[in-house]
């Protein structure tokens, strides 16, 4: 029998450098679907996705992926159940080649038995990446290690994909070959929840979205009746 | 006096280059520990020194006074159980020890390694007495010479253990997976751990493959000079001086950095003696500080640091 939600967080209270971080929050994910987590900075959004892999460990409340509590669970545990985050600033490793940094993303065991595989589903997703395979990540654009980075959390074999952030720093044709990948990702049957400072954005890739503030979820909903709530029509001009 | 002083330079240059290889080789786990978990292990000098009494106790089977005949190993062969023992140790501080001590405060660790090096030290003395030992094998004392050069074997035998170890070493980091999540962690731990690389773990086995060096390092040090169990602490000074000079965290900067440790001292030692200065066997270690702190004024980040 198939759980209807593949993520579920309920109440989660988080802990964050001495202080509170996130307030009561609570989110759901089903399977396939492309949630937006939208807000400004410090709203709490990159808290929450940290705290869902098992960055932050101090917490209350709980998270649930496919009915199965990961709240105490270690990051690498996580990424092995199917989670996989693509942290903000993309944080490839600079001084390993495009090649050694897709590989290390399939490092848990359940990813290394289907590598091959998931190497060529990248490789033709992105096809620059095996172009300049041997190449030094840092020596790639923006544009392409973003890619990288994407293609990195495709080799943990995920169910879910977090996405921190993707158009930082970014021109915009660039923006948009990512958000196209992201299309070609979500084909493939994985789920997507982003976080996107752009508003505008974010209402037009997602089907539902989850507005933050200061740490807790003021406003949640389909995408089209979320465009019509007065303050999303703020966000619009405020960010 | 200058023509004298420069006379025979080259026994000292060739003898400060082997000498540099030892030095090379008990760095090179004190600057992995620090290049992948930015740990300052302060007990890395007693642990070579661990290495080095093991060996011993493997040679001359000497315990608590006693000696059991059943031994007689060469320390060299000792290795094969020396390494994955001080492996399998190394393993445990890191990950039973040092990571719980990184999670208290930023010194909690160095206060751990400091009592790690008690430890050792007040261990290997009540085993194996306070007095000095040497590993006196039939070939440490030997020596050859090649054309107008005088080089003792063991001193060769440094350098080239020195080398073979950086290689196997370097050529691990690169090649072989672990040794590239090792190289992940060390750059960005946060992102590694997104990869699914249980971060612990792979810092237990860095310093494990450090112990391992040091276990090495133990053997060749035991070799070439006289022990005590308190020597680790010298010989821990020396291998800050190799990483301090050459960059934290660089294998090649180790080296080089080995290199002009082992030249500074020999060169120095040899100034000494065609001065007439008496206590050049001592004196030369004045020169190996004094050129660390030369680098420490000049270039503080070390020939490669980051």
């Amino acid at each position: 029998m198939r759980e209807e939600t593949l993520l579920k967080v309920s109440n989660l209270d988080t802990f964050y450098g001495g202080f509170q971080a996130l307030w009561n929050v609570s989110l759901e994910v089903k399977p396939k679907e492309i949630v937006a987590l939208i807000g400004a900075n410090g709203s709490g959004k990159s808290t929450l996705l940290d705290t869902i892999s098992g960055l932050i460990q101090s917490n209350k409340g709980s998270i649930e992926f496919e009915g199965k509590s990961i709240t105490n669970l270690d990051p690498f545990q996580i990424v092995t159940l199917g989670i996989s985050q693509v942290p903000e600033g993309r944080r490839i490793f600079p001084d390993l080649s495009v090649l050694d940094n897709l590989i290390l993303g399939s490092y848990n065991r359940k990813a290394r038995l289907k590598r091959e595989q998931n190497l060529k589903m990248v490789y033709e997703l992105f096809p620059i990446l095996e172009e300049r395979k041997n190449q030094l990540a840092k020596t790639l654009s923006g544009g392409e290690q973003q890619m990288l980075a994407l293609g990195r959390g495709l080799m943990s074999d995920p169910k879910l994909m977090l996405l921190d952030e993707m158009s930082l720093g970014l021109a915009p044709i660039v923006i948009n070959n990512v958000y196209k990948a992201l299309k070609k990702i979500v084909e493939r049957g994985i789920t997507i929840l982003f976080v996107e400072q752009n508003v505008r954005r974010s209402l037009e890739e997602a089907e539902r979205a989850y507005i933050m503030e200061a740490g807790r979820v003021v406003l949640s909903g389909d995408v089209a009746d979320l465009r019509e709530e007065e303050k999303v029509k703020k966000a619009y001009f405020g960010i | 006096m200058v023509p004298e002083v420069l006379a025979g330079l080259s026994d000292p240059i060739i003898m400060g280059i082997l000498l540099g290889g030892l030095y090379i080789l008990i760095a090179l786990g004190l600057s992995l520990v620090f290049g992948v978990m930015r740990l300052i292990n302060v007990a890395h000098g007693d642990l070579v020194i661990l290495g080095t009494y093991f060996a011993f106790f493997g040679m001359t089977g000497e315990i608590l006074g006693h000696r059991l005949t059943i031994f007689g190993i060469d320390p060299i062969l000792s290795l094969v159980i020396g390494i994955p023992l001080l492996f399998a140790i190394g393993f445990a501080i890191q990950k039973f020890l040092m990571s719980r001590a990184v999670q208290i405060s930023m010194e909690a660790p160095l206060i751990i390694a400091f009592g790690i090096s008690l430890i050792i030290q007040n261990i290997c003395q009540r085993l194996w007495t306070p007095y000095s030992r040497g590993l006196t094998t039939s070939y440490a004392l030997k020596s050859f010479s090649v054309g107008v050069f005088h080089i003792p074997l063991v001193y060769l035998l440094d350098f080239i253990c020195a080398l073979i170890v950086m290689v196997i070493l370097r050529e691990f980091l690169r090649r072989t997976y672990l040794g590239k999540a090792i190289n992940a962690a060390s750059q960005d731990r946060r992102a590694a751990q997104l990869m699914g690389i249980n971060t612990d773990r792979v810092y237990a086995f860095a310093f494990a493959i450090a112990m391992a060096t040091a276990a090495i390092a133990g053997v060749f040090l035991g070799l070439t000079f006289p022990f005590t169990p308190t020597s680790g602490v010298s010989f821990l000074i020396i291998a800050f001086g190799v990483i301090i000079i050459g960059g934290l965290g660089s294998v090649l900067g180790t080296f080089l950095g080995g290199l002009i440790l082992g030249l500074a001292q020999t060169l120095g030692g040899h100034v000494l003696n065609e001065l007439g200065l008496p206590g050049a066997a001592t004196g030369q270690y004045l020169f190996l500080y004094v050129m660390v702190l030369v680098v420490l004024g000049v270039r503080p980040q070390g020939i490669f640091g980051r």
